[in-house]
């Protein structure tokens, strides 16, 4: 079901991330650089709102097509908030709000943080804080899905609204927490079908994504450093015990992959709740072990920080958490197939 | 380093149509069974069931209509494997004629075997077992030694072939000897045959037991068994290659992740409907794997389908697949700790004393976990 845009699109980004996404950019970006040559070069490519139609100024292609897009940013550990400008983009579109340029962030991303959004005659202002928002001091754009009057709203306020407490992630992302009083929001409004926690759905799905393109990056480095290292006068992929812990890590990105672009797929459909629970559960796991694996087969020499193998298990270890881990998604899925029965498991697995 | 291409695969209307078509018919056709016996579905024997889903056209259902097939598509095949498994019904009267015999022999029987062979087998009457391992190679299949020198008019065997799973309830064995002896080659003079287990002077079959006292498995011995010409599938000395292909259609299927189903559904009914925590982290783990496998396996039948040959992808199928199968009854122990029965108790210790016995093989049937491991492994480049 790959169309041809979804090939087109991944050699773009691997393309385009090859040659500007060096270990060099990732790490200044480590140290707080906001990378904006490259975000201009990302958003110029076309690749920063694959899904959105082009009526809001997106590329008018599908989530199928976003999926590949972040499992590239993935697999090159890009530093930019490409998910979240997705994910709000997503948002201010279906409500029928303009999508400004620049990069976009979302809060609240942590199920405890309450925003308030009052209207004032025809405008909106927005109060409260919400810790660990991707990006905030960078975005020029945050965009909230916050309840208002009983129903859910999505309002964008502008990037320097806020009153930024700066924190990372374990990758050094930035996760930061922005305070906001009286903010004014420059566009508000709602659609049908958007829930509490469509952000939080929207935003696991994601990650998926990328850590499911993560995987892709481990098991690929993890290949080439076991034929090009020698111990006991061969290459280590010539011992059967490394072929087997490889072969393993095949199995897991493989199935990171497909958990992922289902979940993505089912977007596309509309109702992706379930998908998106049994993704960031399998592709959670995988990322978990999946890391320990590859750390494993590059022995300490991927331990240290001049090798590039932690770009990416760092991030994979943030991004299982994000957006709630896999024992808080398998919970809310176990509930659901409980509360059925038995006799529903299959007849719901296979209407999928 | 070869990529994956696991693919997403949506099921066309027809398969779907075909789905509920296959539900109604086990509602009413499904054989009632005991606790112990729903568990084995594909080691489960029941010709009288298999009959009944050859008449509506479930048996060689891909195969060309001039031998009986019904020219229906990979993805509407998979369907009905799926929904009988998931139902845990007997289906292994037919299970390896359907899967792989014949397969096998349109890929490389002549006219005269493919006119003989396969319209019995989609009426569900000619059933097949698999004649591989040897007692002095099991994962080294290529060092068997079973002899069949060529004498007039066929060739006379001798040796020994080892788990062959149900030989004292089928019709033919399809099985792999060595023709010719080329020094240092061994994957060299191997050819495959067409086996008549009930009508051959000379062969002997004598059953091994299992662990849990069941009787599957088989020894099959051959003195001086007189094997036609006719029935070599295969030019003389193309076994290897043969053999391979042919278990490259054993890896890809639902069978290889489905194993457990039914212990799933069982734990379901034992959880309740509002579960614990911990139970219901473990539902919903269980479910993103079921869910995820068959997304994979629907992708490797999608290949299939478009005419690929998906020889990583199933191998990797099959490996993470029989990995869930196997854990589940060990996941569902650390959670419960009922104590599995054999005969008595409920459904579900009943099903749990079955699983947890006869979870050991299925990391071992049809390749095992170390040799598909192997198989990833040249895939990704490393050998």
């Amino acid at each position: 079901m790959t169309d041809e845009l979804q090939t087109l699109l991944a050699d773009t980004c691997t393309r385009l991330f090859t040659d500007r996404v060096t270990p060099a950019l990732i790490e200044s970006a480590e140290k707080g650089q906001w990378p904006a040559d490259l975000w201009q070069a990302v958003e110029e490519g076309g690749l920063t709102l694959p899904q959105i139609p082009e009526q809001h100024g997106g590329a008018g292609g599908t989530w199928d097509h976003a999926q590949v897009v972040l499992s590239a940013a993935g697999r090159f550990a890009l530093p930019l908030p490409l998910a979240e400008t997705m994910v709000g983009a997503w948002l201010l579109s279906s409500a029928g709000l303009d999508v400004p340029m620049g990069p976009i962030t979302v809060a609240p991303t942590q199920p405890h943080d309450r925003l308030s959004l009052r209207r004032e005659g025809s405008a909106w202002t927005l109060s409260g804080t919400a810790s660990r928002v991707p990006w905030g001091r960078n975005a020029k754009h945050v965009v909230v899905l916050v309840e208002s009057g009983g129903k859910p709203m999505v309002a964008r306020v502008p990037g320097g609204a806020a009153k930024v407490e700066p924190d990372t992630n374990l990758a050094m992302e930035p996760r930061d927490t922005l305070t906001w009083s009286n903010a004014a929001a420059a566009a508000a409004g709602t659609f049908d079908g958007l829930q509490p926690d469509s952000l939080w759905l929207a935003g696991a799905m994601a990650r998926s994504a990328q850590m499911a393109g993560g995987l892709e990056f481990l098991l690929s480095q993890s290949v080439k450093y076991v034929s090009e290292r020698k111990q006991f006068g061969k290459p280590l992929s010539a011992f059967q015990v490394i072929q087997q812990n490889l072969a393993l890590l095949a199995g897991h990105t493989a199935a990171a992959g497909m958990a992922s672009q289902a979940a993505f797929h089912a977007m596309e459909k509309g109702d992706a709740a379930f998908e998106i629970a049994c993704a960031k559960v399998r592709v959670g796991e995988a990322a978990g072990l999946g890391a320990g694996i590859a750390h494993q087969a590059h022995g300490a020499i991927g331990f240290t920080y001049e090798h590039t193998l932690h770009f990416v298990t760092r991030r994979l270890w943030s991004w299982r958490a994000e957006f709630g881990g896999e024992g808080h998604w398998a919970e809310r899925l176990g509930r659901e197939v409980a509360a059925r029965g038995a006799q529903a498991l299959w007849p719901m697995l296979t209407a999928r | 380093m070869a990529t994956f291409n696991f693919e997403l695969h949506e099921l066309p209307p027809e398969a779907e149509k075909l789905r509920q078509e296959v539900r109604e018919f086990l509602r009413t056709e499904l054989p009632k069974l005991s606790a112990e016996e729903r568990p084995r579905t594909w080691g489960g024997h029941h010709p009288e069931f298999s009959k009944k889903l050859a008449a509506k056209g479930w048996i060689g259902m891909t195969w060309p209509k001039k031998y009986g097939g019904h020219e229906r598509s990979f993805l509407e095949r998979y369907v009905v494997l799926e929904e009988t498994l998931a139902a845990g019904a007997p289906v292994s009267a037919h299970w390896v004629a359907d899967r792989q015999s014949g397969p096998l022999l349109l890929r490389f029987g002549t006219e005269e075997q493919r006119q003989r062979f396969l319209p019995p087998i989609t009426r569900g009457e000619l059933s097949f077992a698999i004649g591989m391992s040897e007692p002095d190679s099991g994962s080294d299949l290529a060092s068997i030694r079973t002899r069949a020198e060529k004498v007039p008019g066929g060739y006379k065997v001798n040796g020994t072939k080892i788990w062959t799973s149900n030989a004292h309830l089928s019709d033919f064995a399809i099985s792999l000897f060595r023709t010719q002896v080329v020094p240092d080659k061994k994957h060299e003079g191997l050819s495959q045959f067409l086996v008549d287990l009930r009508n051959t002077k000379g062969i002997s079959i004598r059953p091994i037991y299992d662990l849990a006292g069941g009787h599957h498995f088989n020894e099959v011995h051959y003195e001086d068994a007189f094997v036609p010409e006719e029935l070599r599938v295969g030019k003389d000395g193309d076994g290897w290659k043969q053999v391979t292909t042919e278990l490259g259609f054993e890896r890809s299927g639902p069978e290889r992740y489905l194993s457990s189903i039914k212990l799933v559904l069982e734990l379901l009914n034992e959880v309740g409907k509002e579960p614990g925590e911990r139970a219901a982290v473990l539902v919903g783990r269980l479910t993103a794997h079921l869910n995820t496998l068959r997304q994979m396996s629907l992708s490797v039948a999608a290949m299939l389908q478009a005419g690929k040959s998906p020889n990583l992808e199933a191998s990797v199928v099959k490996d993470i697949g029989t990995t869930f199968e196997q854990e589940i009854p060990e996941l569902v122990h650390a959670l419960i700790g009922a104590e599995p029965h054999l005969n008595t108790g409920s459904e579900f210790e009943k099903t749990l004393g079955y699983l947890v016995q006869h979870a050991p093989s299925f990391s071992l049937r049809g390749g095992t976990r170390e040799i598909l491991r192997g198989i990833i492994a040249r895939g990704l480049g490393l050998r």
